[in-house]
């Protein structure tokens, strides 16, 4: 019972004070876990850090589950994921009001036209890192030529063009290039 | 007025699809977001473009993961508070689930060549997506026509790519440069006003 109150609290604090996305919140849930509560040993936390990198979804929630199914089971999932959603919550709910309230207003418009362009910027930077981890995983300074991941590049390519010329969902491209990448390695016998 | 059951129906698909966006989403917040973009403006039509770049600025500059403060905003927009509450069902489970799942057999699945290789390569799929939907939003900047906004997207890539800034940083930078902008906009309004 005590164990789950603190990882609660934990979370909350994680949740409360990580602004800016995922990576922001890792250095928190270790000073939280790790250092504060000593719940983790660093090693253990490396671990999690890779899985929840590895895997699909927001990597604070990712991180919220690990440590509550390893350290509590399924009470601790739903009380860390739950601290860690709460502060979103509550502050998001009232930007929104505010923001659909007063949006129509020329003098908000003209605010938000200034930051748009930057979100846009912000967007192309972030699909530009994962196209470099994709295609050069161990990074573009040391990798040669033969170390760039042609199938990804051609998987890239490919889906790009699909997606400017068909129009499919997203979720049929990002799992059709799943299944057509590993076949593709299966080919060529690197599996 | 919404019917009873347009409502159910609206629920459920913002479920089914935060849900899925959230079970196939590698990587940090803008990622989701632009797959958001795709699915709610492009796909379902629901919101705007433009609400959509605002729900984004907004999901990054408040605390807590950005998928889960832009799926707040979104249900909310939808469906009022019921609609923000379904919209982080639907964010939260994939992962809350895949990651019980994984832990318990952590050793196994860090080591499996097939499952490193198919998420490696999806993420070649997702940068597709990413790809594609800046290049929609990109373009609209640039028919704005105003040299200011098509200045501020170049500067704030430079400034996130090349140096490196915090996206908070940036997001501030633009809101000031917003609110500079403003103040010189109403000045010449009064102006006007004045002759």
């Amino acid at each position: 019972m005590r164990i789950l109150l603190q990882l609660f609290f934990a979370f909350i604090q994680v949740g409360l004070f990580s602004v800016g996305g995922g990576y922001a919140a890792i250095p928190l849930i270790q000073n939280q876990i790790v250092d504060i509560h000593g719940l983790m040993t660093l090693p253990e936390f490396t671990d999690l850090i890779t899985i929840a990198e590895m895997t699909p979804g927001p990597i604070s929630i990712n991180s919220a589950t690990f440590v509550g199914m390893r350290l509590a089971g399924i009470p601790g999932v739903l009380l860390c994921t739950l601290g860690c959603i709460l502060p979103s919550f509550c502050i998001c709910l009232a930007l929104a009001h505010f923001y659909y309230k007063y949006r129509s207003f020329s003098g908000v418009q003209t605010v938000l036209s200034a930051l748009r362009p930057a979100v846009v910027a912000l967007i192309a930077s972030a699909g530009l890192s994962i196209l470099l981890l994709a295609i050069a995983p161990s990074g573009l300074a040391q990798s040669a030529l033969a170390d760039i991941h042609w199938v990804e590049v051609l998987v890239f390519l490919g889906a790009l063009y699909l997606l400017r010329k068909r129009h499919p969902s997203a979720i049929a491209v990002i799992f059709g290039s799943g299944v057509v990448g590993t076949a593709a390695y299966a080919l060529l016998g690197v599996l | 007025m919404k019917t009873e059951q347009n409502k159910l129906k609206t629920l459920w698909q913002l479920f089914v699809a935060t849900f899925l966006l959230s079970a196939f989403t590698f990587g940090g917040g803008f990622v989701i977001v632009s797959l958001m973009k795709k699915k709610f403006v492009e796909e379902l039509g629901w919101l705007e473009e433009d609400e959509m770049l605002d729900i984004t600025a907004i999901a990054q500059s408040s605390p807590g993961p950005i998928p889960i403060n832009a799926s707040v905003i979104l249900g909310y927009r939808m469906c009022g508070i019921v609609g923000s509450l379904v919209a982080i069902l639907g964010t939260a489970l994939p992962p809350m689930i895949i990651i019980s799942v994984i832990s318990v057999f952590y050793t196994q699945f860090r080591t499996n060549r097939i499952i490193a290789t198919a998420l490696q390569v999806m993420r070649a799929g997702v940068a597709a997506v990413i790809c594609d939907v800046v290049i929609n939003l990109a373009q609209k900047v640039v028919q704005t026509r105003r040299a200011l906004y098509i200045l501020l997207m170049a500067a704030a890539f430079v400034g996130k790519v090349i140096l490196g800034l915090d996206a908070m940083v940036v997001i501030l930078c633009c809101l000031v440069v917003g609110l500079i902008d403003l103040a010189y906009e109403q000045k010449c309004k009064t102006r006007k006003e004045l002759s």
